[in-house]
């Protein structure tokens, strides 16, 4: 069962996730100034192509990489004797605060409490038609699933074969595909809950909604 | 009435005048702006036979001191003046100078690009009582006055295209083309087919067209200009620019700046470049300049275009009387009339005859190739140049012997043999056995025939006590970075996983290429020199053919004897013979270290020099881009001009039936790419390697868009269509040797 309450609390005592960057070989520290309290961020851009804030450099063979930061945060806490040392692979350099928006606690939430159904191979997914007039008459959460129940089409190349559900009963909670559009193997199609859970995970994503705190 | 709308009328104009002189502070213009306000503060009170007087007044106080501003007209109010909204466009150009048109290239904002305008229009002309309607097929870019969709003129690839595709239909049809310039630039995008590529197509593809093409300029930005500007007689309007880059990209380049220039500087380049009508004039790059009104022609200025109208017919004339030759009354008429007269009092068919559409070809080509000529310094003595002349002309009479005469012959003869022998081999098929053997022609003995050292190279080993034989690991030079002891990190390590490389290793027996991902370090020139082209056996030419400032362009000679200096070249382009597997070749490359590869006067020549001297000796033409940044901006219009030059030098070479092949690397992009390098139909690039019109900086401030960071990668170049395939470095020889034996004309000596 899952425990809500519980669960919001432990968020909200930490409502951060904790990166620790550490060396990803061995070579030569130097730290570029950083120190505890600076904010950082990460990769930026459309395509993520400029990198995050410089950490650090990393020297090995007369070979100087940057080592930039994967996520926006703050810097808690660095490595100040390492400055000028050869160090190992696997070292760490500092640790980075990075604190949970909305769409994070919300989707580690869901990650708990539903069950994913992954696509199997990239291909254009439909609804077998029965769902889907079920799902335009009365919502995603009126169908329900069990295993063996076979409620997908796959369509590839022109080539249709349908595709039964498999994992534990309960109702569709959410449909992440769009219809007609190309899924890639491995996304998720449905997040399905038990039904006597539905009301529970609808409070925890009210009350995320209306109660999280961004902190940056 | 009339006054109110005068008094608009005399606003209008000082809102013009102000905008064109921007932010300076000018007398006249501050006479101006006072004058009208009192006129305007005392018009209530006065009498109506008063204000006519003083509007009257005023208009001649306007007229006096627009004539004035005149004279203080620096480039940069010229820029300003062909971007204006109410500078003439190409609708009120068909509007009043052509007799009737039907636009045909779409309409208003229902076009595949609402920038090009393509029109059927004609011009009638009067042969005594009759009249007789001339059709021309017109092409431009219309600005529409600040219409948004218009895009100010700047065409997308598609709008090229479609300008070329009628440029074909005017060559069917044998009518004229007229061309109206009006672009600051093409609009940079690579999508199919791509800014650069369809620029290179419309470029080829006019340097033989066989009808006459006037094209008029008003704002002439670069490649957007060439675009459907390749023509027979090139007029300018007087007011308007022909420049290699707009004076704001030449300022931010100049000052190395990544944002936006100070308008000082800018106006301080648009100087330097040379970019106005009277400066093209004088540098022969237009053939006459159409003079405006005051301050620039305004789509109220009917005598201007009533003027304009007379140049193009008179220009269309022209054209036909060279290619074709009229009676020797009306030849006489139009040389007398070359700077007065009404050229409708002569009638001038424009529809040629079929020696006469060669003719004009030819002399477009000769046109082209006089351009530019001097703008590059030539350091030969006067004897090594009259050798270079007897030299071409024993070439010339050598190749007219061998491959015309002897081998015209010699091919007779083979394929008599050819012939001989295949009926020979029927008889034996039909007869069998006894004749065979008479023959000797069986098949034990052919096997017989194979010579030992032949059938042992198939069979064994190459080198066995060597162990692993690998004779293209072997290079003749050594990049100087494999002499560094150190590691480096390949840029896709992120994504695949590449380890560190040592650089003795990976500049050296790698030849740069990361062993994990196959990615390309950039190489040095030398590298492609010695291991790709074997240069130490090679003949460079035209080597003391070197770049110059032909524009005195202030503080390029500095610089420009400092690349000399640093890379021991003359320009950025290395012409020579040489030969891959036994195969004489002749090579053009250009090299990034010098000036970025940038192309101007003396790249150009070389290039094309090279194009004639391989048509000559019957040899493949490989062009090799090093990296080139585009035109040498410091040269202005002697560089731009380049792009049609090279690339109708290289279509007679192709025409002439020869191979010419395009190998890109590093970073190829701009003028080059969108002429001579671009019409190669063998285009490959090496890998890593980028390729495409404008760089992602310039893309960003000209469509406002970003583009994904592998934009321009060669991989995107060969999927969108702009290049025939890609080469790993080390196999490029390979690769050369096997495009020498499967593609080309057939004109190459080996064939």
């Amino acid at each position: 069962m899952l425990n809500v309450k519980e669960m919001l609390e432990e968020l909200n005592a930490s409502p951060y996730e904790e990166i620790e960057i550490r060396t990803p070989h061995t070579g030569i520290v130097q730290f570029v100034g950083l120190i505890p309290g600076d904010r950082v961020v990460g990769p930026s851009g459309k395509w993520h192509e400029r990198p995050g804030t410089l950490l650090a450099h990393l020297t090995r063979e007369k070979n100087k990489k940057p080592i930039s930061a994967t996520q926006k945060g703050e810097v808690m806490d660095i490595r100040n004797d390492l400055e000028g040392q050869f160090v190992e692979a696997g070292e760490r350099l500092m640790t980075i605060r990075h604190f949970l928006s909305k769409e994070e606690v919300l989707g580690r939430i869901l990650k708990k409490a539903l069950h994913l159904f992954v696509a199997p191979e990239r291909a254009k997914y439909y609804f077998v038609p029965e769902i889907d007039a079920k799902i335009k008459a009365g919502g995603e959460q009126s169908v329900k699933v069990r295993e063996g129940l076979e409620m997908f089409i796959v369509s590839r190349m022109k080539r249709e074969t349908p595709l039964a559900y498999s994992g534990p009963e309960g109702i569709i909670y959410a449909v992440y595909f769009q219809q007609g559009d190309n899924v890639d193997g491995g996304q998720p199609l449905i997040g399905v809950c038990p039904e006597t859970q539905l009301s529970l995970i609808q409070d925890v994503v009210s009350r995320v909604q209306g109660e999280w705190e961004e902190r940056d | 009435m009339d006054i109110d709308k005068r008094t608009r009328e005399l606003a209008a104009r000082l809102t013009y005048i102000r905008d064109i002189f921007g932010p300076r502070e000018n007398a006249s213009v501050a006479m101006l702006r006072t004058r009208l306000e009192e006129f305007l503060g005392q018009a209530p009170a006065l009498g109506m036979r008063e204000l006519a007087r003083q509007v009257a007044r005023l208009e001649e106080l306007f007229a006096l001191l627009e004539g004035k501003l005149e004279n203080e007209l620096t480039p940069m109010d010229r820029v300003r003046i062909v971007r204006h909204a109410q500078r003439i466009s190409l609708t009120d150009i068909l509007e009043n100078v052509y007799d009737n048109y039907t636009e045909i290239g779409g309409q208003d904002e229902w076009s595949i690009d609402p920038g090009m305008l393509i029109a059927r229009a004609t011009i009638a002309r009067r042969m005594g009582k009759k009249t007789v309607h001339q059709s021309v097929m017109v092409v431009g870019q219309e600005k529409g006055h600040g219409q948004e969709f218009r895009n100010a003129g700047s065409i997308k690839p598609w709008g090229n295209a479609n300008a070329l595709y009628y440029m074909r239909v005017a060559e069917t049809e044998n009518i004229p083309i007229h061309s109206y310039v009006f672009t600051p630039g093409a609009f940079p995008v690579e999508d199919y087919p791509g800014a650069a590529q369809q620029i290179a197509k419309n470029l080829y593809v006019m340097a033989g067209l066989k009808v006459p093409i006037i094209s008029v300029f008003s704002e002439g930005g670069s490649g957007g200009a060439e675009a459907i500007a390749l023509a027979d007689r090139r007029l300018m309007l007087s007011h308007g620019y022909y420049s290699v880059i707009s004076p704001e990209g030449a300022a931010a380049i100049e000052g190395g700046l990544r944002d936006r220039a100070t308008p000082e500087l800018i106006e301080r380049c648009a100087e330097r470049l040379r970019i106005t009508a009277a400066d093209n004039l004088e540098l022969g790059f237009i053939d006459r300049v159409i003079q405006e009104p005051a301050l620039g022609a305004r789509p109220e200025h009917f005598d201007f275009f009533r003027q304009l109208r007379r140049e193009v017919i008179r220009a269309t004339d022209e054209v036909v009387h060279a290619a074709e030759g009229l009676g020797p009354l009306r030849g006489m008429a139009i040389r007398r009339q070359a700077s007065a007269g009404d050229p409708q009092d002569i009638f001038v068919r424009w529809s040629l005859g079929s020696s006469a559409r060669n003719k004009l070809v030819d002399q477009r080509h000769e046109k082209f190739r006089d351009l530019s000529r001097s703008a590059c310094r030539d350091n030969r003595s006067l004897g090594a140049r009259v050798f270079s002349a007897l030299e071409g002309l024993v070439w010339a009479a050598n190749s007219t012997l061998r491959h015309d005469l002897l081998a015209r012959h010699k091919r007779r003869l083979l394929r008599l043999l050819e012939a001989f022998e295949a009926e020979l081999r029927a008889l034996r098929q039909g007869v069998g056995g006894p004749l065979q053997r008479l023959l000797g022609l069986d098949s034990s003995q052919r096997r017989m025939e194979i010579p030992p050292e032949a059938l042992e190279r198939l069979t064994n080993l190459s080198c066995p006590e060597e162990g692993a034989c690998r004779l293209e690991d072997s290079w003749v030079y050594k990049s100087p970075k494999s002499r560094e002891d150190r590691t480096l990190t390949c840029p896709n390590t992120p994504t695949h996983g590449c380890l560190d490389l040592w650089a003795p290793d990976l500049f050296g027996e790698f030849a740069g290429v990361c062993s994990h991902c196959g990615h390309h370090f950039p190489l040095e020139f030398q590298w492609y020199l010695y291991n790709v082209f074997g240069f130490a056996q090679a003949f460079e030419f035209n080597r003391e053919l070197e770049s110059g400032n032909p524009l005195a362009y202030e503080g390029f000679d500095l610089k420009l004897e400092e690349a000399k200096r640093q890379t021991g070249l003359g320009s950025s382009c290395l012409t020579f013979e040489t030969h891959i597997e036994g195969l004489a070749i002749t090579v053009a490359m250009l090299v990034n270290p010098f000036r970025g590869g940038t192309v101007g006067a003396a790249e150009g020549e070389k290039i094309i020099r090279a194009a004639e001297r391989a048509m000559l000796k019957r040899t493949p033409l490989i062009f090799y881009s090093h990296g080139t940044a585009g035109i040498r901006i410091q040269e202005g219009t002697c560089g731009v001009i380049q792009m049609p030059r090279v690339t109708m030098a290289v279509r007679r070479y192709i025409e002439a039936g020869g191979l010419y092949l395009v190998l890109y690397d590093t970073n190829s992009y701009a003028g080059p790419v969108a002429s001579f390098l671009g019409c190669s139909p063998y285009q490959f690039a090496v890998r890593s390697s980028n390729l495409g019109f404008a760089g992602p900086g310039v893309i960003r401030e000209t469509t406002g868009t970003e583009v994904p960071p592998k934009y321009h990668r060669a991989f995107s170049a060969l999927s969108r269509g702009h290049i025939q395939g890609i080469w790993d470095r080390r196999d490029i020889r390979k690769n050369l040797h096997q495009a020498l034996l499967t593609m080309g004309g057939k004109n190459l000596y080996y064939r």
